[in-house]
């Protein structure tokens, strides 16, 4: 799960990792507020999406007097935010975050993450803050510090040692800098997160340690154990054909294509994407129902795929395991009792229970296509890109 | 032949009184695997169906000879199975559990390096020896015994989708390992590799991927290296957008890394005979493996 800059910096303040002053505005009046608060300039005005780039795209601005940063801040609340990260069609800004600004000596760059092969926890730091970290690893990747940290024995002094020291930091700011990661640690470890990252991470001319930037992801399967880290979620932020189907516990994703299809299995559904693809049309979706769906997810499933205006036919591939192909077959007939399937639908299955299934879809008297195997699929599936 | 479990395995369900860890018990009875113990904490004494049910897996394994464990205690619990297992000395630990979360995972891995026990997945099918034993949730009749194509994947039904064309290729399997779809997992497909290779009996090889992670780069390395015998790869996520977790928690692109593409370009430099097109893969099987 994801959350906004304004949200992971209140984290931070929770674990004293020092934050430029400031605060969340939802409207102009708000961003007036806290600027007189904060009462001296530049104050910055940043736009909160969960999405990376805000600057380049102009999310990000500098004010000078309180009328300007009111001013900013009506610009960018309401205004479709387009970066990198966000997609052509960009999001939509419905808050900002008004900070004091920094009188900054250095930028540097400090993120946590899980490392899938060593099983360790990584800080990465580099002195080449504020960039793309990717672009820095492909070009200099000698100028990324990576400590690795076995999580039974915990972060020790000479981790963070090993940190300061490479990032060249003088001895003035070292005390500091050790306690903030050592923070960092702790809260990327108590909230089960899956990324923790400060781009930038400043020293001020004073010698201040400050995260300019925060953000951070979390593991969603961990999720139940921090109550308080679900009420972050921002449903603004997700599309809302994801959001239903999260509702029915199916794992939907909506893509650009115009073929949806349904599959059961997280892996064949991207092979059935990939199909769909060679066969000369886009996917529409992943919608994977999992192992132990029933006929009403199959019937939700229906309804929300549908409810893509893009969708101009469906593929629906279950190789039934747990899933026995008849409950596949009572989900798609109430589907089409209910919320009536108007466009063509091909459907393969195969594995448990496939007779009756199969039984089921022609006793229904739907107009369904039938595929013996993949390859019939893929070729039926072009065949209704092509009509 | 075969890798990891055969007919000598002698399985214990942690969680058998479960819905799940009893349906798919009955199953793995059916196909013929030989199920001597059951872990329940508090459900000790009691038996599911005619097996013994134990408090602790310690018992179960004095108790009953017990070498390998199956798990299907729920995500918020089953690490602590994991290690449980671990301690008490069980060779091969099938986790078949979804959504552990991956700090849990991480933790086990640590714990568990320098013990004797392997873990396969979690969030996997679990593995079978066709015609021998059957330790997960895959259907069974879709295997073919005797040999002599080994299969490794880190997906289910899509594995299932393999295996059925190579049935119906009249191609048979030596054993079919799902490593699991999690970002942090415990046999790799290099272990399963270099066990194949080692076999007599296999004398082909099926490697089924997903986007994510570079496990696919490191064990095409490892195939130039190290193995001889004719291996078949297929990477799902072509079209998969960057950025997004697809289903399994470890399938994600994260900026450059971790792309379908990347992957068959790997796999391809390092010999491996990769299928652009599932609807085909049993054909390249039958032209491969001939």
């Amino acid at each position: 799960m994801k959350i906004h800059e304004y949200q992971a910096k209140e984290l931070f303040k929770k674990y004293n990792i020092s934050i430029p002053d400031g605060g969340v505005a939802f409207n102009p009046d708000e961003a007036k507020q806290v600027a007189e608060n904060l009462g001296q300039f530049p104050v910055v005005v940043k736009a909160q999406i969960h999405a990376g780039g805000r600057g380049k795209g102009g999310g990000v601005k500098l004010a000078g007097s309180i009328d300007e940063a009111t001013g900013i801040a009506g610009d960018i609340i309401g205004m479709n935010l387009v970066t990198h990260q966000t997609g052509p069609d960009g999001k939509m800004v419905k808050k900002v975050l008004v900070e004091q600004g920094l009188n900054i000596a250095k930028e540097l760059y400090l993120s946590i993450i899980p490392d899938r092969a060593t099983a360790k926890i990584v800080i990465m730091a580099s002195e080449a803050g504020g960039m793309d970290i990717e672009e820095v690893a492909v070009k200099t990747p000698e100028k990324i510090i990576k400590v690795f940290i076995d999580p039974l024995l915990g972060i020790q002094p000479f981790h963070c040692r090993e940190v300061a020291f490479g990032l060249n930091l003088s001895s003035s700011v070292m005390r500091p800098f050790v306690s903030m990661i050592g923070s960092l640690y702790r809260l990327f470890m108590d909230y089960d997160c899956s990324l923790v990252e400060i781009n930038p991470l400043v020293i001020t001319a004073e010698d201040a340690v400050i995260a300019l930037d925060a953000k951070i992801d979390f593991d969603d399967n961990a999720l139940y154990r921090h109550k308080d880290i679900i009420e972050y979620r921002d449903i603004d932020e997700e599309d809302p054909l994801e959001v239903e189907a999260s509702k029915f516990h199916l794992n939907y994703i909506k893509l650009a294509g115009n073929i949806g299809n349904m599959v059961n299995g997280a892996g064949l559904a991207m092979a059935t994407m990939d199909i769909i693809k060679l066969a000369g049309a886009e996917p529409a979706n992943f919608l994977d129902v999992g192992g132990g769906a029933s006929a009403e997810m199959v019937e939700n499933g229906f309804r929300i795929m549908l409810g893509d205006k893009n969708v101009k036919g469906i593929l629906v591939n279950i190789f039934g395991g747990i899933l026995r192909c008849d409950v596949l077959a009572e989900g798609v007939v109430k589907a089409a009792e209910k919320t009536g399937i108007n466009v063509p639908v091909v459907i393969r299955m195969e594995g448990t229970n496939v007779e009756q299934g199969r039984k089921i879809l022609a006793d229904s008297g739907l107009n369904l296509i039938t595929a013996s195997d993949m390859k019939d699929a893929a070729h039926k599936v072009a065949q209704l890109v092509a009509g | 032949m075969s890798i990891f479990v055969d007919n000598n395995t002698r399985l214990l369900v942690q969680g058998i009184t479960g819905k799940e860890g009893q349906f798919h018990t009955q199953q793995c009875v059916i196909y013929g695997t030989k199920v001597v113990a059951g872990v329940t904490p508090g459900k000790g004494g009691q038996k599911m169906d005619d097996i013994p049910v134990f408090n602790t897996v310690k018992k179960a394994v004095v108790q009953t000879g017990a070498n390998c464990s199956m798990i299907f205690v729920p995500p918020a619990f089953a690490a602590d199975a994991i290690m449980e297992a671990t301690d008490a000395g069980i060779d091969i630990i099938v986790a078949i559990t979804e959504g552990i979360p991956v700090m849990d995972m991480i933790k086990v891995k640590n714990y568990m390096v320098g013990k004797m026990s392997r873990l396969i997945g979690p969030n996997c099918p679990g593995i079978i020896t066709p015609g021998q034993c059957k330790i997960g949730i895959m259907p069974g009749p879709i295997h073919k015994p005797g040999g002599p194509i080994g299969v490794v994947s880190r997906s289910g039904t899509l594995t299932y989708e393999v295996v059925n064309q190579l049935t119906l290729q009249g191609i048979g399997q030596t054993t079919c390992i799902g490593i699991g779809g999690d970002p942090v997992n415990g046999t790799n497909f290099i272990d399963c590799l270099d066990a194949f290779e080692k076999d007599p009996e296999t004398t082909g090889i099926v490697m089924v991927g997903e986007i994510g992670g570079t496990a696919e780069e490191e064990a095409s390395e490892f195939i130039t290296k190290h193995v001889t015998k004719p291996v078949v790869g297929f990477i799902a996520g072509l079209t998969a957008p960057p950025g997004r977790r697809m289903g399994h928690a470890g399938a994600i692109i994260s900026g450059s890394s971790g792309t379908a593409q990347g992957k068959i370009e790997a796999m391809k430099a390092c010999g491996i005979h990769i299928c652009e097109n599932l609807g085909t893969f049993g054909d390249l099987c039958a032209e491969v493996f001939s």
